[in-house]
């Protein structure tokens, strides 16, 4: 019996390494090794997090947003990402987690969201700024994730792309304006991205030497690029961008670097990367309070839903009791 | 976008306009359509007219603007979301409609000043001069006033809606039109959840009947003929108030005895009898909460008269 299980079970795993190296995908019901599974639960449930929690620095400036345009335009972005945590939670689901677990877990803060929904936004210009820059470089982080050896996950990714690549042209294209209207404008846009450069570099994580998971990531086929190799990329992609829009990036070492084929940059500041991580960025405390909030005002309104359904199964039960 | 590794690519190729969700500039949402005021017509009074159709969308979409990273369920963000969506496209093509027939109901800016027409009207008007009724103005206190707000206002609208497809200007009947398709969803989508709530917990049914006890009182509004209706119903343009009260109560009565709701005290007579009720959102007259809801509204575009966004 004992043999057998092991036999059982040394099948499985070769089944899984195959098929991780043939590039193919892992499903749900596919036997998978408990840390490949935690990994994911992991990496999922805070990706969807973020698209949640991410709902809310833009949130901020749907009530006065500047025109009618632009109000649709930020109602339509963020409602597009409370779809994208909607489905994020369902690929989650696919590994044995709840979406309910999942939250308690967030309001918690026994799980984490991106960092970068920690910094606040103080003008109109930083919509178009996240929208640019943040939502440029989670487009950096999430586009090879397409490729993710998870099917449920790499599926929802494929649309998460789709839609990000929108928020981000709706982003640059706000700021492209904002640049040919006043000077007021111009020095409001300049001031935003000097504001965001830094912590955009920082979405893609501490430097490889320094990322303790990303190695067995790397090696699952969950995570495709390093951290390093990412944030490269997207200064690479950033620099003419931002001569098209006319601003300049806050790093005096920016420059070309002929040889390498890549542009040179300067060093994130990692210890605050560490802080906003550690819970002490300027708004975390903030971002997850609201979110506590929504959950809790909901509960009554969940009970309710759940009790209707409850009664329209059972209505024989129910009359009886009643 | 066909390169999948290279996100970023298109963002600068010159002639990348068709790729962008929402275009790359203002466009005039009436573009291409004859927007000339039909004879018989007073472009004037149509122009009130569509303000005051536009200004109850608006104002109904800023409330539920406020339920963004609030809603009870990921579910409900998108609902709410997408009927405040639906209502804005409603608002921008009712402003545009009233600017083309009547250009001088848009607010004066500054020379040069880009502001579009839609705009102006929405940020550059003051309180006393929107015409939406009190309905609208409430600030929701929980989910189920939400709700019970919700479906008065998508029953009524509906109903305005159907009547105006007959209106004698065509393009305030195609704007109806593509309008009831949307409304039609809210009052379903609003219906469902006041049905499930009254019969889901006792709380979620004493929240329910509390709030259908605070928001009837201000469907009484709904039924009053207004000056600014009534100016445009002989010409057909515009829709009877009370003929919509009507078959609006019709869908009311029905969803209440469905949720096994009994009818609240003080319910409107619906009889269009104005006798005794004080002036109105129609006339100018609002409640506490609308000015606080607009000053937020509008406090950023009206910083910037000159700004292009």
């Amino acid at each position: 019996m004992t043999v057998q299980t092991e036999q059982t079970k040394q099948t499985e795993q070769q089944h899984f390494e195959r098929t991780i190296g043939h590039e193919q995908r892992i499903e749900p019901r596919d036997w998978m090794p408990d840390g490949y599974r935690r990994t994911l639960v992991r990496q999922i449930a805070q990706h969807a997090h973020s698209e949640i929690i991410g709902m809310q620095p833009e949130g901020t400036w749907l009530a006065s947003a500047p025109s009618l345009r632009r109000k649709a335009i930020l109602v339509a972005k963020v409602q597009d990402e409370a779809g994208h945590g909607i489905y994020l939670y369902s690929a989650a689901e696919t590994l044995g987690v709840d979406r309910q677990d999942l939250t308690e877990q967030l309001i918690d803060r026994r799980q984490k969201y991106s960092s970068i929904f920690n910094y606040p936004t103080l003008s109109y210009a930083d919509v178009g700024t996240i929208g640019w820059l943040v939502d440029g470089a989670a487009i950096c982080n999430q586009v090879p994730l397409c490729r993710s050896s998870y099917g449920p996950y790499a599926r929802a990714m494929i649309r998460v792309c789709k839609e990000e690549s929108f928020h981000q042209r709706q982003g640059f294209e706000l700021l492209m304006t904002m640049m040919t209207g006043t000077d007021e404008q111009r020095a409001m846009v300049q001031e935003s991205v000097d504001r965001w450069w830094w912590p955009s570099l920082m979405m893609f994580g501490p430097p490889d030497d320094a990322s303790p998971n990303s190695a067995q990531s790397m090696a699952w086929g969950i995570k495709r690029h390093s951290n390093d190799e990412l944030r490269q990329r997207f200064v690479d992609m950033s620099v003419p961008q931002a001569e098209v829009l006319g601003v300049t990036l806050p790093d005096p070492e920016l420059a070309w670097n002929e040889e390498r084929g890549h542009y040179d940059f300067g060093e994130p500041d990692w210890d605050e990367l560490s802080r906003v991580i550690r819970g002490e960025g300027a708004c975390n405390d903030e971002r997850v309070a609201r979110r506590t909030q929504a959950h809790e005002d909901g509960e009554w309104v969940r009970a309710a839903a759940a009790a209707y359904a409850q009664k329209q199964a059972h209505p024989v039960v129910e009359e009886r009791t009643a | 976008m066909t390169d999948h590794e290279n996100a970023y690519s298109g963002l600068v190729e010159a002639d990348s306009d068709a790729r962008w969700a929402f275009g790359t500039g203002f466009d005039d949402p009436l573009a291409g359509i004859d927007a000339s005021v039909p004879p018989g017509i007073d472009g004037g009074r149509l122009a009130a007219y569509c303000l005051v159709l536009g200004d109850d969308s608006l104002v109904m979409a800023q409330r539920l603007i406020q339920w963004c990273t609030r809603a009870p369920e990921l579910e409900e963000e998108v609902a709410l979301a997408n009927v405040a969506l639906d209502l804005l496209g409603q608002t921008r093509l009712l402003y545009a409609r009233a600017a083309a027939a009547d250009p001088s109901s848009v607010p004066a800016l500054p020379d040069g000043s880009p502001v579009p027409a839609e705009d102006r009207l929405a940020f550059f008007r003051d309180p006393a001069e929107f015409r939406c009724v009190h309905l609208v103005e409430l600030p929701d206190t929980d989910f189920a006033t939400a709700i019970v707000r919700l479906f008065a206002f998508a029953a009524w609208r509906l109903a305005l809606l159907e009547a105006l497809e007959g209106s004698v200007d065509p393009v305030l009947a195609a704007v109806a039109a593509k309008a009831v398709k949307e409304v039609h969803y809210h009052r379903d989508y609003a219906a469902r959840w006041l049905v499930t709530l009254a019969g889901g917990t006792d709380e979620s049914r004493r929240r329910t009947l509390d709030a259908i006890a605070s928001t009837w009182p201000y469907l009484d509004e709904l039924g009053r003929a207004d000056d600014v209706s009534s100016a445009l119903l002989p010409s057909g343009g515009s829709a009877d108030p009370r003929a919509v009260w009507s078959s609006t109560r019709a869908v009311l009565d029905q969803v209440l005895a469905a949720a096994g709701v009994p009818e609240p005290k003080g319910a409107p007579a619906g009889n269009g009898d104005s006798a005794g009720a004080g002036p109105g959102g129609r006339d100018g007259r609002h409640t506490e909460w609308l000015e606080p809801l607009l000053a937020e509204m509008q406090e950023l575009a009206r910083a910037h008269p000159a700004g292009r966004w």
